[in-house]
């Protein structure tokens, strides 16, 4: 792979990754909401 | 019985919304879609297109469908009644039903593909076959008149099968059924996808041609041609794959948002499902397809033949070269992946029809979803059928493309314009659990309407080729592609009778072979210099109307004989599409009718 391509595809990646990752792990550590909220098993 | 459906986790409707966007279109369109328009920098305009158009929508449409669920309505309709009583806005909405069902009918056919190849990779059906035999083993399979296992109508059965399966899932609601499966699904396509991609960057090379290698693909995909930005048709195929890919203007987000309690956050859900879907598109998708055919079969092999048919005529192929158990894991997990894919996204299309009923005519749960299936099967056969006479094309583009950017463009203006942004944003922050940036606000209003109606626009009157420069800068022609192209059948030149007594000649030059065999007889049609350029054949029971050596014009008969031609089949789709709306329209006039008589409007 020539660096340009590399680099491009790294950058991408880890970035499309991170912010992924970030905004799921604001839902799993998001506080619930006072019942009755819209989730039956929550 | 009023509808009394409900999520049963956030993860699981963060889950079910990202598996209703993840679909085929990220392991088999987004590769393709960046190798076409200048690899690496093809992000550039993706990403743009996903901050100006992607996100806004995504927050629009779960703002619309969160804001309809607060009057009890859970299909657009009477979403978009609720937001502007002009009873325009109530047969608008229609689309939001209407392509579910129309694309559903032909996207369950490729989910019976995968659920079947899942099949023929446990018996390793595959093993010892070559590329050419993997190939004509999909075409057998399509094909409703042959049997690869023996087991007749197989392809019809499969489907059967796949369409049942979603059938029962739908009957058990969404916290029974749909979000079981995503919670199930998602994980396991991601952990799939996961695998298969680290397996095709580690390939390496094979050796078994010049640049069968792995990272050559990965080059191939990723190296920017920074030069490419300055091409509208790139613009175009970005913004395209962002609308797409994310399942946009399809009326399902609306109805899955429509279960969300107002003080319940959407606009990080949005965000969440909205990038879990861009991880499986651009860390996944592009890391298994491109990558792994390349490093079997080179490059240039990859050039000509980079597309959808890659997925069932390819990859078995080269998973056998992995050996016979690896291979036949491999073909599970990469089946499986897209399996997973297929049914998150089918059953999310059967929600706004079980709403709507539910909703209007008080249908139990197992009656709205037995329906929606009994639909998809009335409108689904035919793509089975007649998969090679064009129906399924004719469904995926009215249906699964037309539709859902007008539906998108109207829905914009609605909420920004109609509905009013300072009403919408209320609706998007109420319960957010993050902050959302204020720039989005003006995004909403001014550039994500523009943006869709270029796009509509671009669709209506694509310059052929999909050349935009030369539209604008030389001479403008019509695209075959374009909507107005599509709908007039200017690619079809010859043959334009649904019925007839005589087969025309597609293209001019003179006959240099005219001749039969056994079961057929053949015309060969070449240019001045002896280059062929078609060759037609039909069964022995018509009769030859040329001669070898005479000259053929486009229209000349070729063969006598009675004759359906193709274009009666494209027409057929578009009547059975057409009768489909018609059909959801009276509904929902049926439906306003009821409620005008029991006095339950809303608002």
């Amino acid at each position: 792979m020539t660096t340009a391509a590399l680099i491009t595809m790294i950058s991408v990646q880890v970035l499309v990754t991170i912010i992924s990752g970030y905004f799921f792990w604001k839902i799993l550590t998001a506080k619930p909401k006072p019942e009755p909220d819209s989730y039956s098993e929550e | 019985m009023a509808n009394r459906e409900q999520w049963g986790t956030r993860i699981g409707l963060v889950l079910a919304m990202a598996g209703n966007a993840v679909g085929l279109g990220n392991f088999l369109r987004f590769p393709v879609q960046a190798v076409q328009n200048g690899g690496g920098a093809f992000i550039i305009p993706y990403l743009v297109s996903f901050l100006l158009m992607g996100i806004p929508l995504l927050w629009i449409e779960w703002s619309i469908g969160r804001f309809g669920g607060r009057s009890n309505n859970h299909s657009t309709p009477f979403i978009m009644d609720s937001m502007d009583r002009r009873s325009f806005w109530k047969y608008v909405g229609v689309f939001g039903i209407f392509t579910n069902i129309g694309v559903a009918a032909y996207y369950c056919y490729i989910e019976s593909w995968t659920m079947s190849y899942v099949f023929h990779s446990i018996i390793q059906t595959f093993t010892g076959m070559s590329q050419d035999e993997v190939a004509v083993f999909f075409v057998k399979y399509v094909d409703v008149g042959q049997s690869t296992t023996g087991i007749p109508f197989e392809s019809v059965l499969f489907y059967l099968i796949c369409l049942g399966l979603n059938t029962y899932i739908l009957s058990r609601g969404l916290s029974g059924g749909v979000e079981k499966v995503a919670k199930i699904g998602m994980p396991l396509l991601i952990l799939f996808g996961i695998l298969l991609a680290v397996r095709g960057i580690t390939l390496g090379n094979t050796g078994l041609c010049a640049d069968c290698d792995s990272h050559v693909g990965m080059n191939f995909l990723w190296e920017p041609q920074f030069d490419k930005l300055l091409d509208l048709k790139v613009w175009f195929a970005a913004a395209g794959q962002i609308f797409f890919t994310l399942s946009l203007g399809m009326g399902t987000i609306q109805c899955y948002a429509s279960y969300v309690r107002s003080k319940d956050d959407i606009a990080l859900n949005a965000m969440s499902a909205g990038w879990m879907n861009g991880f499986v598109e651009i860390v996944l998708g592009a890391s298994i397809v491109i990558p792994i055919a390349v490093g079997y079969l080179g490059l240039d092999w990859v050039k000509e033949n980079a597309g959808f048919s890659m997925a069932f005529q390819t990859m078995p192929y080269l998973f056998n070269q992995w050996g016979a158990f690896l291979g036949s894991f491999a073909g599970v997990m990469w089946f499986g992946l897209l399996f997973f894919a297929g049914i998150t996204s089918s059953l999310a299309m059967g929600t706004p029809w079980m709403g709507f009923m539910q909703d209007e005519f008080k249908w139990s749960r197992p009656k709205a979803a037995f329906t929606f299936g009994l639909l998809v099967l009335i409108m689904g056969l035919p793509t089975v059928f007649f998969f090679q006479e064009g129906f399924f094309d004719e469904y995926d583009y009215w249906a699964g493309t037309a539709s859902l950017v007008i539906f998108a463009t109207f829905e914009t203006i609605l909420f920004s314009w109609i509905f009013g942004i300072e009403r919408g944003w209320k609706e998007l922050i109420q319960g957010a659990d993050m902050k959302v940036p204020v720039f989005f606000k003006y995004i909403m209003v001014f550039v994500t309407p523009i943006f869709l109606i270029v796009i509509l626009l671009g669709t209506l009157i694509t310059p052929k080729n999909g050349d935009w420069q030369k539209a604008f800068t030389e001479k403008y022609e019509l695209d075959h592609g374009s909507l107005i192209g599509k709908l007039t059948h200017s690619n079809i030149v010859a043959n334009r009778s649904w019925f007839a007594d005589r087969f025309e000649s597609e293209v001019s030059g003179i006959v240099t072979d005219a001749y039969s065999d056994e079961k057929n007889h053949y015309v060969v049609i070449s240019d001045e210099n002896g280059q062929v350029i078609k060759t037609y054949s039909q069964p022995i029971t018509k009769k030859l109307a040329v001669a070898t050596g005479d000259k053929v014009e486009i229209a000349t008969p070729i063969f006598k004989g009675r004759f359906v031609n193709p274009i009666f089949y494209l027409d057929l789709s578009r009547i059975m599409l057409l009768a489909l709306f018609i059909f959801i329209c009276v509904l929902v006039y049926k439906a306003n009718q009821k409620r005008k008589k029991i006095k339950r409007i809303y608002l």
